[in-house]
């Protein structure tokens, strides 16, 4: 079989946490395969599943718009390649956002997934909470999750199904291969949603 | 002091302020450039150039420099604007030691705190015990006995004090070299010597423990202090800076969007020379920021030995 090749989107951000983490899952799961940050077109031409992380979402979508990595990543994702989006990368695949604070936001977006997003939707970072979330497709155990200035899914259509949910607001989403999350699994020890995300690639 | 990944505990509701959180938010802002604006439209010029936060302050450090007397908090007024008009988060400073302009910032919702020596230290002896707060804070450092003893007193990110206002960007190459100079030397070290670095320190010995084995501090590390062309912020990523703060740099400049810009797209391809160059062609030397060689300061003048 040939070797899985993982790209975490590498403008700014969380970005050495996930490849830690995908290379650690990679090996959980016994998937011949290896995780690498991507910062140009040639590598993320390569990849076979990419990972949007956590960062400022305005930052990462200007540096890779001017690098023309978004036109590059929207052709992926629309021949099917498996992308997961933490936090500003929920932001940047949305078709629809706006700040809570704000208002109408200035800043690139992929406008890949049916999603409606509000950025900054729990407040400032004083507001950022760690809390036990239950996310059904990951079975019984609560996962724990880290939002930090956190975005929310005021609403979904289309093929887009809700994955979790707190307090009422949509938390994470599945888009056929998009997969979405406005925590970070990242920064905690939970391997779950890295593996169900790694399974989509297979 | 450390708190593990795994809790035991189920948190059903959410918990705010937690190590986690605030290590979290610095780890957020890596790879990306902070820029120190003074206003509004400096604020949303800095958005558009990509910075992954701003420093509000009441003047850029050249101009503290300039100025002399006492430099305080920024007006509230003018960090409250800023933070109703753009989406990234906002940061301010207050003087060290003094814990009530940082209850202040904490209040009025500022995303992290930065206790700097850039404005007049209101306590000579100690730092702000940071743990207590719910919001993060940053902490300059010119060696790795000030990172670690910042860290050990609640910094959730480091940066270099370099020396501020300067556009100079040699004091800040010194300092992030004392810093990851002195980790390759723990990374050798028995328990007993870094036992003897605990002491000399003054930090807890299970914080020297896991810096020597991470090999690196254990949160952000950003290069701060004369940074003022792409060159400049890619030097400093080069010498393992997380991330780059840039003070007067950008707005000292005649061309500040290009030049924010510019550094912003530096930091990222810091590890290929044609991006930096592509970088540097957008900006002009001529409109850099007048230097300041360190040299000709007087010992009263230097900001970095202020809160050590």
């Amino acid at each position: 079989m040939k070797s899985l090749r993982v790209g975490v989107l590498g403008v700014q951000g969380a970005v050495s946490e996930h490849v830690e983490v995908v290379n650690d899952t990679l090996k959980i799961m016994g998937i011949n395969g290896v995780c690498e940050t991507v910062k140009n077109l040639n590598q993320l031409k390569e990849v076979d599943a990419l990972i949007i992380p956590g960062g400022e979402s305005t930052t990462i979508g200007r540096v890779a718009k001017e690098r023309g990595l978004m036109d590059e990543i929207v052709r992926k994702a629309k021949d099917g390649t498996p992308i997961f989006g933490t936090c500003a990368g929920l932001i940047l695949l949305a078709k629809e956002v706006y700040d809570l604070k704000v208002g109408v936001v200035r800043q690139p977006l992929l406008g890949l997934m049916d999603i409606k997003v509000v950025r900054n939707a729990f407040g400032r970072q004083r507001e950022s909470f760690e809390v036990d979330l239950n996310i059904p497709v990951l079975g019984e155990k609560p996962f724990p999750a880290v939002f930090i200035r956190a975005p929310v899914i005021e609403k979904v259509w289309g093929k887009t199904k809700v994955l979790a949910e707190f307090e009422g607001k949509i938390v994470a989403a599945q888009e056929e291969n998009l997969l979405v999350a406005a925590f970070h699994p990242e920064l905690t020890e939970d391997r779950r949603l890295h593996q169900y995300f790694l399974k989509m690639a297979l | 002091m450390e708190e593990t990944f795994t809790q035991i505990r189920l948190r059903q509701k959410p918990v705010h302020g937690t190590v986690v959180l605030k290590r979290g938010f610095a780890k957020m802002q890596k790879g990306g450039v902070i820029m120190d604006v003074t206003n509004v439209e400096q604020a949303q010029i800095a958005e558009d150039a990509g910075a992954v936060a701003v420093m509000v302050l009441d003047k850029l450090p050249a101009d503290v420099r300039k100025a002399g007397g006492v430099a305080r908090m920024c007006d509230i007024k003018i960090i409250e604007e800023v933070m109703d008009h753009i989406t990234i988060p906002v940061m301010a400073k207050c003087r060290i030691g003094h814990y009530m302009e940082a209850k202040v910032l904490e209040s009025i919702g500022v995303d992290m705190i930065d206790e700097s020596e850039v404005l007049t230290p209101a306590d000579e002896h100690h730092h702000i015990n940071k743990w207590e707060f719910t919001v993060p804070f940053v902490n300059g450092a010119r060696d790795l006995g000030e990172a670690l003893r910042r860290i050990a007193e609640g910094a959730a990110m480091i940066r270099t004090k370099g020396e501020a206002g300067t556009g100079n960007v040699a004091e800040a190459v010194k300092h992030m070299k004392a810093v990851m100079g002195k980790i390759r030397e723990l990374q050798k070290a028995n328990d007993e010597q870094l036992l003897d670095v605990a002491r000399e320190y003054k930090v807890p010995f299970e914080l020297v423990k896991e810096t020597a084995k991470l090999g690196r501090l254990p949160v952000v590390n950003f290069a701060a202090g004369g940074i003022a062309t792409p060159a400049d912020a890619a030097l400093m990523m080069w010498l393992g800076a997380d991330g780059i703060f840039v003070g007067s740099g950008i707005f000292k400049s005649e061309d500040p969007l290009e030049r924010g810009k510019a550094i912003v797209l530096a930091t990222t391809h810091w590890e290929d020379p044609t991006v930096v160059a592509e970088a540097s062609r957008m900006v002009t030397e001529k409109k850099s920021m007048v230097g300041v060689d360190i040299k000709t300061l007087k010992p009263e003048q230097l900001m970095q030995f202020r809160g050590l």
